[in-house]
């Protein structure tokens, strides 16, 4: 009865979820679905940072680096680049579709974190923190220093390519008209419901226990016969796939990509999203993303003066650790445990 | 040669960062990421007094000190104080946060424009033993090892810096002996609090005051302490200084570092350090019971 519980309960909620999603468009302006479209990108990252960071136990405040590396594969292979022109680099550079580029971004950033995870795997706590802060400190610098690969500081536009994307003309999808931010969402959520399904497999089985007692003790895991090595690596991969998809959205949804596109704030603004939306959960994720979206514009509200934003968002993010230590998700199971108990002795 | 001295000036500021890190991170456990910012706001506040409030540099100088004492002090009791002893990453966050709000807040009062920071220093340059070095260089190296050798004065030669150290290495038996263990890391964060006011107020002069003034200062300041060891104060000190005069040497020499690839090089220092040798040139190796 519990087991089946806990398999019906979170399709139930993924079904309502989609749902919602679906109809959301139809009752929010079109600028508004821009923004939940942003929502959509950046639950994406946040679902892959949470299975390294929730469910392994390894801090990252580099994933805007892998967020990055997405984003320029998509815009290298759409508009290819000065060097190899639209033939492209390797013949495959520039010309494709946007929607094809994702899944490769996906690849490329994927192994890029599994070789990233190669080294980390002797790192742990804050130095692993500090080692993939130097990662997303350095980026910037280094995007614009190879030029004639990625346009240097004046970046890679993607606007101009009509047959490639809908920002100019409307996308036809299955009958329906979709203008450039009704297909963004649903480009968006379409990815991030799948990927959702994806972790959610991925986790509830065999590796995400094996993640989790990484997590718990690295010594115990090891004593058990989890293989540190192959699991960090692992979730190190997986989490930089899914940052590279959101990377790739991200280049799409902007149409355009230089090295402030990918800055160290964003890098730092997924950690704090995904520590608010709560650790090791599912749902944990959506909450995050909504923070990195919307909070920024709630802290403009409060006072428009320079800085004063600033300061809202530092604020609120130290008091959400000291009231949610365990984020949004956290507050929701706690709750959630609270009202089975007053169940159980009701009955 | 003249590089090496310039560099050294820039240790010096590195390596007072870096050991406010180190500070940190022996007394609690935590690295700082707002201590670059703590350093900036003590900087505008000297460059208040002095450019504002029409103080002579001194004064104003030893004034922002015990402010940034206090309000380092202040800032563990009320905001790492809750999160201590709890799980890494919402420490981090929670730093992170104050670096946020910091840097926010600096630009509320003082506004983001650039400004100049006189140097209570002579702007000329002297000669020894025919390199010719700036006062400024000169001034910087001086006050900031002298800043950290009165550190280590109180570390090793008072009772206060004995029972700050039994509170770092362990607080439980510590508090046994009757070891006040929250006022100690309270000072712990208020002298780094300070050695970052020096940092930055020594940076200044040449950097040019604005809100993210110590951000990449920061940077050079994690490598050092990684080269050193994150719980070697010597060895954030050596770090320091090893960064600066390295990152001038390769910024002047190597054309393909030039001035923008120095941040990533002294990253990479931070990766291979950690990758090769994690507990740095003096730390020791940090055992883990289950």
């Amino acid at each position: 009865m519990r087991s089946a519980s806990r398999t019906i309960a979170p399709i139930a909620g993924f079904v309502a979820l989609t749902a919602v999603v679906l109809v959301l468009p139809a009752f929010v302006t079109d600028f508004r679905a821009q923004q939940f479209a942003y929502v959509g990108i950046y639950t994406i990252a946040l679902i892959g940072l949470n299975v390294l960071t929730g469910y392994t136990g390894q801090i990252s405040l580099g994933h805007g680096a892998f967020m990055a590396i997405g984003g320029y594969t998509t815009a290298l292979l759409m508009a290819g680049n000065a060097q190899f022109g639209q033939s492209g680099l390797l013949g495959i550079g520039g010309g494709m579709k946007d929607i094809w580029t994702i899944p490769i971004a996906g690849l490329v950033a994927g192994v890029a974190g599994f070789l990233f995870g190669l080294p980390a795997l002797r790192l742990s706590g804050l130095y692993l923190a500090l080692a993939t802060f130097a990662i997303a400190v350095a980026t910037p610098a280094v995007i614009k220093n190879f030029e004639e690969f990625t346009g240097g500081g004046s970046g890679i536009n993607l606007f101009g390519l009509p047959a490639l994307t809908a920002s100019i003309s409307p996308a036809h999808v299955a009958g329906f008209e979709l203008n450039f931010n009704n297909y963004l969402y649903y480009l968006a959520w379409a990815v991030a419901l799948g990927l959702y399904v994806v972790a959610w497999l991925l986790l509830r089985g065999r590796t995400g226990r094996a993640f989790r007692a990484v997590r718990d003790s690295e010594t115990a895991a090891v004593s058990s016969g989890v293989s540190l090595a192959r699991y960090k690596t692992l979730a190190f991969g997986v989490s930089a796939a899914y940052a590279g998809v959101a990377g790739s959205l991200f280049a799409i949804a902007t149409t355009f990509v230089n090295p402030d596109t990918f800055p160290i704030a964003l890098s730092i603004f997924l950690l704090v999203g995904v520590v608010v939306g709560g650790l090791g959960s599912l749902l944990g994720p959506i909450v995050g993303a909504v923070f990195i979206q919307f909070m920024p514009l709630w802290a403009q509200q409060v006072s428009k003066s320079p800085g004063a934003p600033a300061v809202v968002y530092g604020v609120v993010v130290i008091l959400l650790m000291f009231v949610l230590p365990t984020g949004a998700s956290g507050l929701l199971r706690r709750a959630g445990l609270l009202a089975s108990r007053g169940y159980d002795r009701v009955r | 040669m003249q590089q090496v001295v310039s560099g050294l000036a820039s240790g010096g500021i590195y390596g007072s960062l870096a050991l406010a890190l180190v500070l940190i991170h022996r007394a609690t456990g935590v690295i700082n990421f707002a201590q670059g910012e703590m350093a900036t706001f003590s900087t505008y506040i000297a460059w208040s007094l002095t450019t504002n409030h029409g103080w002579s540099y001194w004064p104003a100088f030893v004034v922002t000190l015990v402010v940034s004492f206090l309000g380092g002090a202040a800032l563990h009791q009320s905001i790492i104080r809750p999160v201590e002893g709890g799980s890494v990453v919402r420490v981090v966050i929670v730093t992170i946060g104050l670096l946020l709000a910091l840097n926010g807040l600096i630009t509320w009062i003082w506004s983001g424009e650039v400004r100049a920071v006189e140097s209570p220093f002579p702007s000329d340059t002297m000669s020894i033993a025919g390199v010719t070095v700036s006062w400024q260089d000169i001034g910087t190296i001086i006050v900031s090892l002298s800043t950290v050798g009165l550190l280590w004065v109180l570390f090793q030669f008072t009772k206060l810096g004995l029972a700050m150290r039994a509170a770092a290495t362990n607080p439980a038996e510590a508090r046994l002996v009757g070891v006040r263990v929250t006022s100690m890391l309270a000072i712990g964060w208020g002298l780094a609090a300070l050695l970052g006011a020096v940092a930055g107020l020594l940076a200044a002069p040449s950097l040019f005051l604005d809100p993210t003034m110590m951000q990449a200062v920061l940077i050079y300041s994690f490598a050092a302490a990684v080269l050193g060891g994150i719980d070697s104060p010597v060895g954030a000190v050596v770090g320091g200084l090893i960064i600066g005069v390295g990152l001038n040497l390769l910024g002047t020499y190597v054309d393909f570092v030039g001035s923008d690839l120095r941040l990533p090089a002294a990253l990479l220092v931070i990766l291979v350090v950690l990758l090769v040798r994690p507990q740095g040139l003096f730390g020791k190796p940090e055992v883990k019971r289950v």
